[in-house]
């Protein structure tokens, strides 16, 4: 099935919980809000003519500009995307969802933004989401054991995020 | 005074009530690097095993954010360093595919040539180190010796014996050397009078069955789950190779070759006569399954490796032209997996308008095959648990990038 029908039905079933979509890019994209997420993915898992069996990657971006000067020309507010490449084995068909979230939780520098886990629906996302959380800091609420997967467990700071900075010293041992 | 009969169900009980948690790794040879798992045990039962993973991050994927798409392929290298040519493929083309570029048809064979060749050394390196799990030494001297003739290859090509950086955006670094394809072909040609000796020593070793068969049983419907994919995927009898159903940027270089892909379908594997037969004890999915769908891949890729130099030798065209260091990336993002030796690998890019990606993301096929761990020694054995990892062949510069 190609992007334009699945985002077709898409849109049929879950209306203006689907915010935009790219069928046009180089991976044909469709977003969705954060809290409808699980639900539209048991839906794409499930239904008989999709069939979304395969969950790939979960992926953070930190769209975040430090200089000024730079951050004008962007043409996008500060925020986190999230992507899911997922696939169906069944009818080798292709989708990516998206999930705009803040940078921080309510605005708050520290808080990390939250976004419903999707740990249930495919297994594959246990590990995934605990990676992203990890380096991305993104809670996924919902998930059975998120702490971190790559980094020590006394690890400060999310390393992808880009206003991260490394810090000197870890347990005593400069590392700068 | 009499003695009552201990019922044997009620030993059973009693073992249960003392659990020991057994850490193994992350320094131990059956761990295959880095890794560690702990084991949750009673007696001789595995009632858990979760990995801990971590131990070789380097952060690859923020260093990709501080590099050009072409200075970040020799950190692709490093990833599974046991097949770097394949890792250099999926950056390359995945950048190709953000950029909207197509190389020429030379380059495309010559791409084919050495990931293939790439796929049968990592393969052997699979069956030599489970092998050497298991206990089996000699397999291992086996499979090193053919593995180093690859690696001579390799170097002849491109300099370097286990860091390539040779098929890059654009094309491939260098041509073929004077006289590589006469090698190459004379390692066709005694690698094939080898292979019926791997099977002496391992596929039909009784020792090494009972060992592997029925061990670590991966249902297809699990695998999906957990996104289990290459040889692990289709060990659990999954048809699905990405070389054939992958997308058309990546399935383009394998047009007008014929290879089958392994898996078994209705009870049986594709050329299943000219192999040693499945032993009555493995069921699909097991470990042995995992260890035979690898031996029958190398026998696949040998015969992609020799239409990759007939047609190399064929086609006109030049090798392609890397692109420039600082060629600029166009804004949005591109993903593309390949069949990598250990499974799909995957790659995404952002770019933003600039010469250094906003974004690197790697997905890791070992990662994914590892996550399915527990789930495969739970209620074996303590001793089958290096069977298992052995079977899943995971590398770990690939699971902590």
């Amino acid at each position: 099935m190609d992007a334009q029908t699945i985002h077709g039905r898409l849109l049929e079933r879950f209306g203006e919980r689907i915010r935009a979509a790219d069928l046009e890019a180089v991976d044909p994209w469709i977003e969705v809000s954060a809290a409808s997420l699980p639900e539209v993915c048991l839906y794409l898992r499930d239904r008989l003519e999709l069939r979304f069996n395969m969950l790939h990657c979960i992926s953070g971006v930190d769209y975040f500009e430090g200089d000024p000067q730079r951050s004008a020309e962007t043409g996008w507010q500060p925020h986190m995307q999230l992507l899911y490449h997922l696939s169906s084995l069944v009818y080798r068909h292709r989708l990516v969802l998206k999930v705009r979230l803040p940078r921080w939780k309510d605005g708050v520098a520290g808080e990390l933004p939250e976004v419903p886990s999707v740990a249930h629906v495919w297994r594959t996302a246990d590990w995934h989401e605990r990676e992203v959380f990890d380096l991305s800091g993104v809670r996924f609420t919902g998930h059975p054991e998120l702490r971190r997967i790559l980094c020590p467990d006394d690890w400060e700071g999310h390393p992808l995020r880009k206003d991260y900075r490394a810090p000197d010293e870890y347990q005593g041992i400069r590392v700068r | 005074m009499s003695f009552e009969r201990i019922d044997p169900d009620l030993v059973e009980l009693d073992v249960g009530m003392d659990e020991i948690l057994i850490n193994v790794g992350p320094q131990h040879p059956g761990t295959h690097g880095v890794l560690r798992v702990l084991l949750r045990t009673d007696g001789e039962l595995v009632l858990g095993a979760e990995p801990y993973i971590g131990y070789l991050h380097r952060c690859k994927e923020k260093i990709g954010e501080n590099l050009t798409a072409r200075q970040f392929i020799p950190y692709t290298d490093r990833l599974d360093y046991l097949a770097g040519m394949n890792m250099n493929l999926g950056w390359a083309l995945v950048v190709e595919k953000l950029l909207g570029l197509e190389v020429p048809e030379k380059a495309k064979h010559l791409r084919v040539l050495m990931c293939e060749l790439g796929r049968i050394a990592s393969h052997l390196v699979a069956a030599a180190a489970m092998g050497l799990d298991l206990g089996s030494v000699t397999p291992f001297m086996y499979c090193f010796r053919e593995r180093e003739r690859i690696v001579d290859l390799f170097e002849a090509a491109c300099g370097s014996r286990l860091t390539y950086n040779y098929i890059t955006v654009g094309g491939v670094m260098a041509d073929l050397p004077a006289g590589w394809l006469e090698r190459c072909e004379a390692f066709c040609n005694e690698f094939e009078q080898v292979i019926p000796e791997l099977h002496a020593v391992l596929t039909g070793n009784a020792i090494f069955i009972g060992r592997t068969a029925a061990i670590g049983v991966l249902s297809p419907e699990t695998a999906i789950d957990f996104g289990c994919t290459g040889p692990v995927l289709r060990a659990s009898g999954v048809d699905w190779d990405l070389r054939r159903d992958g997308e058309p940027i990546y399935t383009r270089l394998y047009d007008g070759y014929e290879f089958r892909v392994i898996a078994e379908t209705e009870g049986t594997y594709p050329g299943a006569k000219r192999h040693p037969p499945v032993p009555q004890a493995a069921v699909v999915g097991d470990s042995w399954h995992r260890f035979y769908v690898r031996m029958l891949e190398t026998v696949e890729s040998l015969g992609l490796v020799r239409q990759a130099m007939a047609r190399y030798r064929d086609s006109e065209s030049p090798c392609g032209e890397p692109v420039k260091l600082t060629q600029k990336l166009p804004k949005g993002e591109a993903y593309l997996e390949t069949e990598a030796p250990k499974g799909q690998m995957g790659f995404m890019v952002v770019g933003n308008g600039t010469a250094v990606p906003w974004r690197v993301r790697i997905r890791s096929s070992s990662f994914s095959n590892l996550s399915v761990l527990s789930e495969l020694c739970r209620g074996g054995l303590v001793a089958d648990v290096t069977a298992v990892i052995g079977s899943l062949d995971i590398v770990l510069g690939e699971v902590d990038r």
